[in-house]
């Protein structure tokens, strides 16, 4: 009688001990994973801003060097300051945060694309060595963003993989960790800005 | 029937991880020996090829930054910016925690090429420099159909730009990380040499010196093996002999750089 309860006791203790250590592995895990998504997050916010603070320049050379458009220049004007005032807390890159970010950072990216496309008809921008520059610097942006939301993305895939996995899943319920959003694939949207010479 | 069935497994498995690899066709794959030239699409001749590297190697030796040139016949569908980043990530161009690779890379069926820089040289070699080397360096020797030209001016501007940026370490070209395994390679097969060596003095009881005599015979014919083996595996592992490049770091790419056309 009194060594099949020892027994019972030993195997229950050994089952707290057990599942103790488990969620404390898995715990460790999703905070570096969850590590890793932010920083990679904050490669992806660093190139859009870099986006952002190449407009100026890029808006202040085409209204010199040409009588451009203001139509064209208006809307690049203002879709930078919506995207720039989409501001999103690392903590929570929630799936729906994400979509907003996206969005709001897709009509900059097609209002600079529409600028790139009417600045070919132009040929005294064509020939204006600072505003090649700024073409090519805009473009080699457009690039760190595609490589930085890749990295993200996978980042995230890696995060979500391991977190909806069984066990895992119960536990990072338990500890109240959620599944993040990732960038997709825009059908024209992102490639716009990406001028041919 | 037990067999069949066994065999037609293991050529499906065989077939499922084949179109596994598949996708990673895109790019292609280090050359052994690796080198920084690599002209999949046969836009220079050997010579050619042979000085570019040599330019290249030498400024890789002083300075650990590595420039590799790679043509391609096409882009198969990729952004050339994105398959440059791609493929120098994929290959590690430039020194693991320094990032400091830089491709040149050129499509000879798109027309297409691009500088990218890795993360460690994108304050050195900034976008704007990287377009104007290939509008102003390359491009006018593209059109022309000197591809050589192109590519050793390029490679001339972009080591005037990164200069002093990196150095090597004073042990650098020696192997790097290869020798030890060499080592260890040699050291065993010392060991083994012993062994058997003592071994065979035991097993062998009879006459005194029928056995000693033996046993030097044994050792001489070991030596001579383990030198043939150790020699083998030295090739293999300098990859291209003392002096030779040694191979990618792990640099890492974050899409700098810039593109143009001819």
């Amino acid at each position: 009688m009194k060594r099949g309860l020892l027994i019972t006791l030993g195997i229950i203790l050994l089952i707290v001990v057990y599942s103790g250590c488990k969620i404390k592995n898995t715990q460790n895990e999703l905070v570096t994973l969850d590590e890793n998504v932010k920083a990679k997050w904050g490669e992806v916010e660093n190139q859009y801003q870099r986006r952002s603070d190449l407009v100026p320049n890029l808006v202040a050379t085409v209204k010199g060097a040409a009588d451009f458009e203001k139509t064209t220049l208006t809307q690049v004007i203002e879709a930078r300051a919506k995207a720039t005032s989409m501001k999103i807390d690392p903590s929570n890159l929630s799936p729906e945060k994400i979509q907003q970010f996206q969005a709001a950072q897709g009509q900059l990216s097609q209002a600079l694309g529409r600028l790139m496309v009417v600045s070919e008809r132009y040929p005294e921008l064509k020939a204006n060595q600072n505003f090649l520059d700024l073409q090519v610097a805009l473009e080699g942006t457009e690039n760190r963003i595609t490589v930085a939301r890749k990295k993200f993305n996978e980042s995230v895939q890696g995060y979500n993989t391991y977190m909806r996995k069984f066990p895992t899943s119960v536990i990072a319920g338990m500890l109240s960790f959620e599944q993040k959003g990732m960038f997709e694939a825009e059908a024209g949207a992102e490639k716009a800005p990406k001028v041919e010479f | 029937m037990r067999l069949l069935q066994y065999l037609s497994l293991l050529l499906l498995t065989l077939t499922t991880s084949f179109a596994v690899i598949a996708s990673d066709d895109d790019f292609p794959k280090i050359s052994n020996p690796p080198r920084l030239v690599n002209d999949f699409a046969g836009m220079m001749n050997a010579e050619q090829q042979a000085a570019l590297e040599a330019k290249l190697l030498e400024y890789e030796q002083t300075s650990s930054t590595q420039i590799a040139v790679v043509t391609i016949k096409n882009l198969g569908g990729y952004e050339v910016s994105q398959y440059a980043a791609e493929l120098g990530e994929r290959w590690g161009i430039g020194q693991a925690g320094k990032d400091n690779g830089v491709l040149i890379l050129a499509s000879l069926e798109d027309r297409r090429m691009h500088i990218a820089s890795g993360y460690g040289l994108e304050g050195a070699l900034t976008d704007i420099m990287c377009g104007r080397i290939i509008r102003n360096e390359m491009v006018p020797y593209f059109k022309q159909g000197d591809f050589y030209k192109g590519f050793d001016k390029a490679a001339e501007a972009i080591i005037a730009a990164t200069k002093g940026e990196y150095h090597a370490e004073k042990d650098y070209h020696h192997g790097k990380k290869k020798l030890p395994a060499i080592v260890v390679v040699f050291l065993i097969i010392m060991i083994l040499l012993i062994i058997f060596a003592i071994s065979r003095g035991d097993g062998g009881n009879g006459g005194g010196g029928y056995y000693s005599g033996r046993g030097a015979g044994d050792i001489a014919t070991g030596m001579l093996l383990g030198q043939l083996l150790g020699g083998g595996r030295s090739r293999g592992g300098f990859g291209g002999g003392s002096g030779g490049f040694g191979g990618f770091g792990g640099g890492s790419f974050g899409g700098g750089g810039a593109s143009g056309s001819w």
